[in-house]
């Protein structure tokens, strides 16, 4: 039963994506986690002052539920399905991010510098976190879906656009890590 | 009976994401990085096997559970959208380590500092909605 506490690898991990995704497929639905952030911005009443989110919420009760399940699995799995949370991340990454003052890396699940509860005192890891996540709910909706969306179900698919985002992705992501860590860390 | 099947999903889902480490901000930065094979090999298998299941249903007309056909709906024709999109949610995700699935699994194993990632790219959405007549698309 060690297999259950220790980290899947890759070969596990990724068909288990694809078999969710083809759940959702083989109950009607599309495999895609961003369109939540829109529906909880309807739930909590901005299409009143923003046509993009006046529609009927309840057609996407589904996927909150889907989201409720993640946060549920997400405890599971950290609670009961695992007994070090060290990521074995690349020696020579630890000694990169080492070099940038992460000091939990190799040794954390997320850096505690930046998710550890006292993250909240400070505030440029409030920044860090806000602007992270800004980001990331601006683009995915502006390019139409995130990593479910594009890099899975529309890939799966062989859609052009979907091709383009996550070719996207990739130089958002490079940049900021290549280019724009080492003038804020 | 069908709320049960989508909260196991999710449930499924959430394992998934944070056993794989695809939800560890640590390894999205090794990613970028190019010092693992783990999140390529993670998405490229997933991707894989997804094409083959989603031509299969195609080829074989596979009906859902329910007996209906399956509809793949195709995106919208365009460049700059997803270009421009793209890159700022890569920013995002580079910078936050958490993409929209993996950070309600983050919550769930009760990181706290995600809710901030969370709220803001709620915020994001929103900026998004209010300024969308205004983007190239």
């Amino acid at each position: 039963m060690n297999w259950i506490v220790e980290p899947w690898p890759w070969y596990v991990s990724g068909p288990m994506i694809a078999f969710i995704m083809f759940l959702l497929l083989m109950v009607d639905k599309n495999f895609g986690m961003s369109s939540n952030l829109r529906t909880m911005c309807t739930i909590c009443g901005v299409g009143n002052k923003v046509a993009f989110f006046k529609f009927d919420w309840k057609s996407q009760k589904w996927n909150l539920l889907v989201v409720l399940g993640a946060v549920i699995g997400g405890f599971i799995s950290s609670h009961y399905l695992i007994t070090d949370m060290a990521v074995a991340i690349n020696p020579d990454t630890v000694a990169d991010l080492n070099a940038l003052g992460f000091n939990s890396a190799g040794t954390a699940y997320l850096p505690t510098e930046l998710f550890d509860t006292s993250a909240f005192l400070n505030i440029k890891n409030i920044l860090i976190l806000a602007i992270g996540g800004l980001l990331v709910g601006f683009g995915t909706r502006y390019a139409g879906g995130c990593t479910s969306g594009h890099a899975i179900s529309g890939l799966s698919d062989l859609q052009l656009p979907s091709f383009i985002a996550v070719i996207g992705f990739f130089i958002g992501g490079l940049v900021m890590i290549h280019f724009i860590f080492p003038l804020i860390f | 009976m069908r709320t049960l099947i989508y909260l196991c999903i999710g449930i499924l889902f959430g394992i998934t994401m944070f056993k794989s480490e695809a939800a560890s901000w640590f390894r999205i930065y090794e990613m970028f990085k190019f010092e693992s094979f783990h999140m390529y090999g993670i998405i490229g298998s997933a991707l894989l096997i997804g094409i083959i299941v989603v031509q299969l249903i195609k080829r074989f007309n596979i009906k859902s559970f329910y007996g209906e056909k399956i509809h793949f709906s195709p995106k919208n024709k365009s460049f700059s959208r997803y270009m421009f999109g793209g890159i700022i949610f890569g920013l995002g995700w580079a910078l936050a380590g958490a993409c929209p699935g993996p950070m309600f699994a983050l919550i769930g194993a009760g990181f706290l500092p995600i809710v901030i990632v969370v709220l803001f790219a709620m915020l994001g959405t929103i900026l998004y909605g209010v300024m969308r007549d205004r983007l190239p698309h």
